[in-house]
């Protein structure tokens, strides 16, 4: 759940109240003692903690052996570059990540687009299907855990009385299987994100916009492609990019489904460093948290750049020409 | 819209939701269900998707066999706890923010939104040798404070955004007849901003009550632990009782689920406030 938190204060109109006021010296004093609290918090509890953590990385610290915390510059990385482990989970993540991605991006974008006309019961069908919302990650593994099950599973019964399957399928303890089912209830989590924030884009599209369309005679496909995807764009790219960047960073879902096997096939880097975490080498898992930022960060940058609009052109020319 | 909508078009679409609301709907009945079967009946084949005669043994044996009630009170007490308090704090920093300019004020919003861009976990390990520091190792209110400063930074953006919807004037007049600042805030803007209000508070209890690293984390000993902290015991042990743990999945999903149930509306409106206007 930590991470709705994330897309939250990316896109805000801009402040609007910002009165400028020639303040005395006395509201300053109370105006800072209303934002210390906050500030001392934060500080305390998340800025010292993580500055400390990223120059760990650069130290040996294993609560094992704390004999020796001496500065050994790189050499976290390099253990880590040199790890078939980690090489592993680094595979392991980037198929989490696209391959729960791809399907929460499409199925989402057929809601929202389903969604889009005004029904009886609207409001009910939408906070229901908001619900996934509501459990954490932790436990969505622990519920799919229970319906992946290979003996018992709901899943192998259902598709047994679907004629998909002869025979159980065992789920979680076939590496070749895991992936998928860790990836099925990531998917189960995270599409009603997408329906809601493309559904809050599409609303914002202006009739005349489909009307033109129409009147051009243009059909659904080229009016999904020629207005729909043009005109929420942005929405679209940083609605992917935070699930992107979501997805990675959370590992609560395998956590509780899988904890990273069976054989570590479904071990993402970021389960993989709580692992480390807790056997007490922070050192390392420092290291890997802050190669974590480094390339989510590089990603950030190189996606935006990609996605930014080129050349100045309005859909409604798109559309016409 | 405006064309008007072929049959077709209409079997599609309500199909189409309709299988998205079934595989949402699904693994949450399911776990229900579950929960309700004897235990006999879980292992039973074949799988029964009505559970005929419903019985309580799990929830029993939850009780019974675990410290359980024990770590519902805990999870409710730091939730609750946390929550408010960082949704004080927040609404502090949050009116600072939204009414005055300043110039560290565009430092300190990006200091907050940063904490959110940044993954926690890096200061998992450092954080566990601060709280030993401090003696709050396995305290549940080591882990109050924890949540309190990682509940801040949203909440406050969230705040900020509620405030920018209330008019300055209205906390300028009541002070002008004679509040002060901060009797002004709690007389007259905190119940305009009550929906607000809820949804944060409702938002960092939901938030709390499902974090999981750093309970499992602070949290040792079974007086201390919340409830994901105990599942995550439940699930290390090698052989999963699956009729108390669905009973014990079920009793931490509703409580949430009903919050969410209330603030669900201005959450997703907090959510979609930027993207609407592209």
């Amino acid at each position: 759940m930590a991470v709705l938190q994330t897309e939250r204060p990316v896109r805000r109109p801009p402040a609007r109240t910002s009165h400028r006021r020639q303040f005395t010296g006395r509201t300053a004093l109370v105006l800072l003692a209303f934002m210390l609290p906050a500030i001392v918090f934060v500080a305390l509890f998340t800025y010292y903690p993580l500055l400390n953590g990223i120059q760990m990385a650069f130290r040996n610290y294993n609560l094992n052996d704390l004999s020796d915390t001496s500065w050994v510059g790189l050499k976290n990385f390099r253990t880590l570059l040199h790890d078939d482990m980690f090489r592993g989970t680094v595979k392991n993540s980037v198929v989490w990540v696209v391959g729960s991605l791809v399907p929460q991006f499409l199925i989402g974008f057929a809601m929202a687009l389903w969604l889009r006309r005004k029904f009886r019961f609207r409001g009910t069908y939408q906070a229901l299907v908001f619900f996934p919302w509501a459990v954490s990650g932790f436990l969505i593994g622990i519920l799919f855990r229970w319906m992946f099950n290979g003996e018992f599973g709901v899943v192998n019964d259902l598709l047994m009385k679907a004629h998909l399957i002869d025979t159980p399928v065992p789920w979680l303890a076939d590496a070749k299987y895991a992936m998928v089912a860790v990836i099925v209830a990531n998917v189960w989590y995270g599409v009603t994100f997408f329906a809601i924030m493309i559904l809050a884009a599409l609303q914002s599209v202006p009739d005349e916009l489909y009307e033109a369309a129409a009147i051009d005679g243009a059909g659904k496909v080229r009016t999904l492609f020629g207005i729909t995807i043009p005109s929420i764009r942005t929405t679209l790219a940083l609605t992917v990019l935070l699930r992107v960047i979501w997805i990675f960073n959370s590992p609560e879902l395998i956590f509780g489904m899988t904890g990273g096997g069976p054989a570590n096939a479904t071990h993402t880097v970021t389960s993989y460093m709580i692992q480390v975490t807790q056997e007490g080498d922070y050192g390392r898992a420092s290291a890997m948290g802050v190669m974590v930022v480094f390339v989510l960060i590089l990603f950030a940058i190189f996606y935006l750049l990609a996605i930014r609009p080129r050349t100045p052109r309005t859909t409604a020319r798109k559309v016409a020409g | 819209m405006i064309r008007s909508e072929t049959l077709a078009g209409r079997i599609a679409r309500f199909g189409g939701l309709g299988i998205c609301l079934l595989f949402t709907v699904f693994p949450l009945y399911w776990i229900l269900v579950t929960s309700f079967k004897a235990p006999g009946t879980i292992f039973a084949y074949p799988l029964k998707y009505w559970p005929g005669d419903f019985s309580l043994d799990n929830y029993r044996g939850l009780f019974s066999q675990s410290n359980f009630a024990v770590f519902l009170v805990n999870s409710l007490i730091v939730s609750t706890v946390a929550a408010a308090l960082s949704t004080v704090i927040s609404l502090l920093s949050a009116y600072v923010l939204a009414r005055f300019e300043f110039v560290s004020k565009g430092a300190v919003m990006g200091a907050f939104l940063v904490t959110q861009m940044i993954p926690g976990f890096i200061a998992l390990g450092s954080l566990y040798i601060l709280m030993t520091k401090l003696y709050l190792v396995d305290s549940r209110w080591g882990l109050v404070l924890v949540y309190v400063a990682v509940s801040i930074p949203l909440c406050t953006v969230m705040l900020r955004g509620f405030f920018e919807n209330v008019p300055a004037s209205l906390e300028e007049a009541a002070m002008v007849d004679g509040c002060s600042r901060l009797s002004a805030l709690f007389r007259v803007l905190v119940p305009v901003m009550t929906p607000g209000l809820a949804a944060s508070y409702i938002f960092n209890f939901v938030n709390c009550w499902n974090e999981l690293f750093l309970s499992v984390t602070l949290l040792n000993s079974d007086n201390n632990k919340t409830i994901p902290a105990a599942l995550n015991g439940f699930i290390s042990s090698y052989n999963i009782d699956w009729g108390s743990m669905s009973a014990a999945a079920v009793l931490s999903i509703v409580p949430t689920m009903v919050l969410f149930a209330f603030a669900s509306r201005y959450i997703v409106e907090g959510l979609t406030a930027g993207a609407v206007k592209e």
